[in-house]
């Protein structure tokens, strides 16, 4: 293929879109979720089927769109009709499904599920998805650069790169409110600002943070899979705006079909003249590499992810200096989680204002979360800020998979916390969910019904940070084993009062005392799960006795 | 630009980018601090210097927190001495109850947290490790199980040694002070210099020590013991008796030695007077004669030998073939001396007193180290090991008479007593190049730019209408800069940027030895160099050619410097190790 310039970006999308279209589309979700579940026999059986029948069926890989419960998942689109999905598909089952819905025209009830779209809406509704950081995750084929192309991907770049100052992509981005999705909620606005102010002429670097960690959220993995360009054109973008020619993808080593497809994706941007020298033929010069994470969770945290490239031990440095001050190799440097670099293309495409409108107070645009525990339909799901917890249980995730009623939700994984039933009408918004003692996170996002116990849960997520202390500081590396001794003792129930006690003695002085956000939101879900069920805590103490 | 900001309602006007620890010291507020070291860069790793910022409530460290212009800060109210006082105590339930019987007992700076936190009890699991000591190199003891992981020991090897032997291994409560790949000490590149012991706010490393086996030769009948002690120590080791830092008690230890049951009382600094004639006399063949490559580079320092072996094995040539000064003095105490009161080399026991726990591993670094047919130097004791002896020995130093040194080998100039202090040794030798090549003592014989505490120190000198170039690096972290210099130099067949080195493994020189009395910091370094500035001034000789001692050495014995009998006893060889690369 060639080098694109601008016209010919156009030229190439406006060629793909006027291709005629099969007489069906068959898609398969094939991201790691699909894969695990089945999704390769049930992909070749496809295929075989298609092929001996000579069918008019155009097969794509897709990434996930999502509803992880039912894989493997199976779309299928017939000209004129909408598209029908099919979940929990065995080989079998897709040899059914192509003889009678491609070859037959039948709908095959047995295996019908609900799909995305039959929860999602065209508008941001509360109580319903609305995609734009997965609006290609489950659609296109994640390793074709045409699909994406077709699909809106790199006018943004194109945009930006014939026309914008930095400064006025700086400014849409003030004005859509983002802020980081790796759940600390900084406005990106702000960190491209201040990077890009930083030291002007030298070199520089973007950072993509794709050490996702938290147990139970597979957010990025999932948009790095199933849309590796859109995350890999928000870097590009990032580069250009604080003056980087350098962007690294710092993704974790467990993560390997996204390491692969975001390989894949440098590999087809490179050779199309969208990275490397002169992209767009605009003159900017902006090439990207993959870097790997050894598997510690700290390492997500921006500063250990920055000596974790350079070969140190990945633990937190103070700040200040900031990466935008003294970051990668000194230089100045900017760190974005995946989730907020997928926005960037749509908000650049669309205006900030568009993105602005979305969502409530200063939390803006949507947010993606990873649904799992006592739901009827686990998976990822995104939805406009300001959507209720209930709205997310109750309509988007079909209610408990148990029937029981909701006890409690968790978010923002082990730096966040419960949040009990009667609070489930609270809006998911980074201050709303922040009053209530938890976090909005990266997307965790675990239901709990009434049979599960919130002594356990929270000791279960204490126990997974007390494991991922880098061990630098004294309050997070010892407090947290301190901590968890205790709350063993009271799981045991050999413990007493004077050990809740000291389990809130701990939690302060890790809370004051950790130098980065690990240690001292370690104590949270301990903390909300005594704040808003302290029986459950004290019902397990020994009672005390007289003297 | 400073910054004007608020501590406890004290205005305060600071330099920008002072921490707000050191900041608060402007206005006599003392916030307490565990990790931090004066010396080095803050490894931000206790926590214990929290402070609170009124505009977010947040607490911030204040060891690692610029002070900003507009910042109130509190850095003492209930909560945060509880935090204080949560952190200690999770420190302490980490930690073996051992302080009685450890090295550290009264002057661990954990120990005193406690003190004045008043811990005496906790309601936290005792959770010590079950980890091996590792006494391999038999220079410095590592006990991780005392380790509070502040992370000193590592800054000092990693950053400002640049050895790297040490690193963090395992993470979380797992985590633990180790040699990278968690090999013995002795495999790894630890050069012994034991500025990690001089960090360490704990016990966790401390110097092999060796006192117990000094008491019992000297209570051996068969042997006739003799000590020396270097430069450095003198100036240090009152602080272990209440002197105040940098106070000379050079006749108070000769004094308590011969008390302590050692038949003479050496001095090293006979051995420096020694080396100058030696070393000046081999940087002049160099020099003015061409024989042999420039620069020159010194090499009494053991802990830059065994670097350099290690590491920039290229500069072998360079090397001065002298050995340090107190394995010339083991050398002659076994052969001169033995001959002089008719004894036998091997009855000769031979203590030295150093400031450096490398000397532990220098005397026996190879053969040459017996070249008087026996170990030249049998043990080599640290400043803080011979403060605990003369404690042990009863003796009050404060109030013990000043005695003289056996002349023989023990009288000295001002110029062997510099040694002990970054750029003593270059000012030394230049004061004696200068006679020999000239044929007179110079008028003035201070030569101000070698010293003083700047990493590297450069300057040019006349000797005879020609310009000798030196430097003086000290901090092995310093020394890169220069060899890479003189590399580079070679490389494109330059003439050398330098034509003598003088390079001292530990900050300050020997003054700042590894195996000097806890608490170093650049205050104390100079203080203690002060000391020994001021010995050389008040003396009777000023140049080491001008000791009678020495001159009577050579004619009695060695005949003349670099003499055959001269290289027999007073010069070694070296030897690559290719095994360590960077």
């Amino acid at each position: 293929m060639p080098k694109f310039t601008p016209s010919e970006l156009d030229a190439h999308k406006a060629k793909l879109l006027a291709a005629p279209a099969k007489k069906a589309v068959i898609k398969v979700g094939l991201n790691t979720c699909g894969d695990a579940a089945g999704a390769q026999p049930v992909m070749a059986a496809i295929k075989e089927e298609v092929q001996k029948a000579g069918l008019d069926a155009q097969i794509v890989k897709t990434g996930c769109s999502g509803m992880c419960a039912l894989e493997p998942l199976v779309e299928v689109t017939t000209a004129g009709a909408a598209p029908v999905q099919y979940g929990r598909v065995t080989a079998e089952a897709a040899r059914e499904i192509v003889e009678k819905h491609i070859k037959g025209g039948r709908v095959v009830d047995a295996y019908k599920v609900p799909s995305v779209g039959d929860m999602s809406s065209e508008k941001p509704v509360p109580g319903k998805q609305y995609r734009i950081v997965l609006r290609n995750c489950g659609v296109i084929d994640p390793e074709s650069l045409d699909e994406y192309i077709a699909r809106d991907g790199y006018q943004a770049l194109k945009q930006v790169l014939s026309g914008m100052t930095p400064e006025q992509v700086i400014a849409e981005l003030e004005t859509s409110g983002l802020r980081g999705r790796g759940g600390a909620g900084f406005p990106t606005f702000m960190k491209w600002k201040l990077t890009r102010a930083s030291r002007p002429g030298e070199q520089k670097y973007i950072i993509c943070n794709g050490d996702e960690g938290d147990p139970g959220a597979y957010m990025d993995r999932s948009v790095l899979e199933g849309d590796p360009h859109a995350v890999i054109e928000g870097m590009i973008i990032g580069g250009w705006v604080i003056g980087a020619s350098q962007g690294i993808f710092y993704i974790r080593a467990e993560y390997p079909l996204a390491i692969e497809r975001i390989e894949k994706a440098i590999k087809q941007a490179r050779a199309n003249g969208l990275l490397g020298k002169n992209i767009l033929g605009t003159g900017f010069d902006f090439d990207l590499e993959v870097r790997l994470g050894a598997g510690a969770f700290v390492c997500g945290e921006e500063t250990a992810l920055i000596a974790s490239i350079e070969g140190l031990r990945g633990t937190p440095r103070p700040r200040p200096p900031y990466p935008a001050q003294k970051g990668l190799w000194d230089q100045p440097s900017m760190v974005n989680n995946v989730e907020t670099l997928a926005n960037i293309g749509q908000i650049v495409l669309r205006g900030g204002a568009w993105f602005g409108a979305i969502g409530v107070g200063r939390s803006k645009g949507t947010k993606v979360f990873a649904v799992t525990g006592k739901v009827k339909v686990s998976g990822l799901i995104e939805i406009p800020m300001g959507t209720t917890l209930r709205q997310v249980v109750m309509d988007i995730c079909g209610g408990t998979s148990s029937g029981k009623p909701v006890k409690a939700m968790q978010t923002g994984g082990p730096s966040g916390g419960l949040i009990p039933a009667s609070l489930l009408d609270t809006p998911i918004t980074y201050e709303d969910l922040g009053k209530l003692g938890s976090i909005m996170g990266s997307g965790g996002m675990i239901v709990m019904d009434e049979s599960d116990n919130t002594v356990e849960l929270s000791r279960f997520y204490l126990d997974f940070s007390v494991d991922e202390s880098c061990g630098k500081c004294a309050p997070c590396r010892i407090g947290g084993t301190q901590m968890l001794r205790t709350i063993d003792k009271i799981v045991e129930r050999k413990g007493t009062a004077a050990d809740i006690a000291k389990i809130r003695k701990i939690a302060l002085t890790m809370q004051r005392g950790s130098l980065c956000a690990l240690g001292q939101t370690t104590p949270n879900p301990v903390l909300s799960a005594l704040r808003y069920f302290e029986s459950e805590w004290t019902e397990r103490l020994v009672p005390a006795t007289k003297k | 630009m400073t910054v004007k900001a608020i501590i406890n309602g004290i205005p305060v006007e600071v330099a920008e980018g002072t921490s707000i620890l050191d900041a608060a010291k402007k206005v006599s507020v003392k916030i307490p601090a565990l990790c931090k070291h004066p010396d080095l860069d803050h490894t931000a790793a206790c926590g214990i210097c929290i402070v609170r910022i009124k505009a977010t409530g947040r607490t911030l460290r204040a060891c690692c927190t610029p002070l900003e212009n507009g910042m109130e800060i509190t850095t003492h109210d209930p909560e945060i001495v509880n935090v204080r006082r949560g952190i200690v105590e999770m420190i302490m339930s980490k930690h073996p109850n051992e302080c009685v019987t450890c090295a550290r007992n009264q002057n661990c700076e954990l120990q005193t947290m406690c003190a004045d936190f008043n811990i005496h009890t906790t309601d936290l699991d005792n959770i010590v490790p079950d980890l091996p000591v590792d006494a391999t190199t038999k220079s410095i003891v590592l006990d991780p199980r005392k380790c509070i992981s502040c992370g000193r020991c590592i800054q000092v090897c990693q950053k400002d040694q640049n050895v790297w032997a040490l690193t963090f291994m395992e993470r979380g409560i797992e985590t633990r002070i180790a040699p990278a790949g968690d090999i013995s000490m002795a495999e790894s590149p630890c050069v012994k210099c034991g500025q990690c012991s001089a960090h360490c706010p704990t016990g966790a490393i401390v110097e092999y020590d060796e006192g117990p086996d000094v008491w019992a030769k000297l209570a051996d009948p068969e042997l006739h013991c003799v000590v020396q002690i270097a430069p450095a120590v003198r100036v240090a080791i009152g602080e272990a008796f209440g002197f105040k830092p940098g106070t000379n008690l050079t006749g108070k230890i000769y004094a308590a030695l011969r008390r302590m049951g050692f038949k003479a009382v050496f001095d090293t600094n006979f051995g420096a007077d020694l080396t100058i004639l030696e070393e000046g006399s081999e940087f002049v063949e160099r020099f003015a004669h061409g024989k042999g490559e420039l620069p020159l580079i010194t090499s009494c320092c053991p802990a830059w030998v065994d670097f350099m072996e290690k590491y920039h094995s290229d500069m072998i040539p360079h090397f001065s073939s002298c050995k340090s000064p107190h394995e010339m003095v083991g050398a002659l105490s076994k052969t001169y001396y033995a001959e002089k009161i008719k004894t036998e080399a091997k009855k000769i026991y031979m203590v030295s007193v150093m400031p450096c726990t490398a000397k532990k591993y220098e005397i026996q670094r190879s053969d040459d180290m017996k070249s008087s047919g026996y170990q030249d130097v049998d043990v080599s004791i640290t400043t803080r090991e011979l403060a605990r002896m003369i404690k042990q020995a009863g003796i009050d130093m404060q109030s013990i008479p000043e005695e003289q040194p056996d002349h023989l080998l023990g009288a000295y100039s001002g110029a062997g007593t510099i040694f002990g202090a970054t750029g003593g040794v270059m000012e030394a030798a230049i004061r004696t190049a200068l006679k020999l090549v000239t044929g007179q003592t110079p008028g003035r014989v201070d030569f101000e730019v070698t010293r003083g505490l700047k990493g590297v120190k450069e300057g040019v000198l006349e000797v005879a209408g020609k310009q000798v170039k030196i430097a003086v690096a000290h901090g092995l972290g310093n020394v890169e800069y220069v060899i890479n210099k003189v590399r580079e130099a070679k490389q494109k067949g330059e003439a050398p940027p330098w034509h003598f080195i003088e390079v001292m493994a530990c900050p300050g020189g020997c003054v700042g030895g590894g195996g000097q009395p806890y608490g170093v910091t650049d205050e104390l370094r100079l203080a203690r160099a002060k000391g020994l500035y001021q010995e050389d001034q008040a003396g009777m000789w000023r140049c080491s050619h001008d000791n009678p001692y020495i001159q009577k050495l050579y004619d009695e014995y060695l005949g003349k410097p670099l003499s055959e009998k001269s290289h027999h006893l007073l010069h070694t060889h070296y030897n690559p190790r290719p095994q360590y690369q960077r």
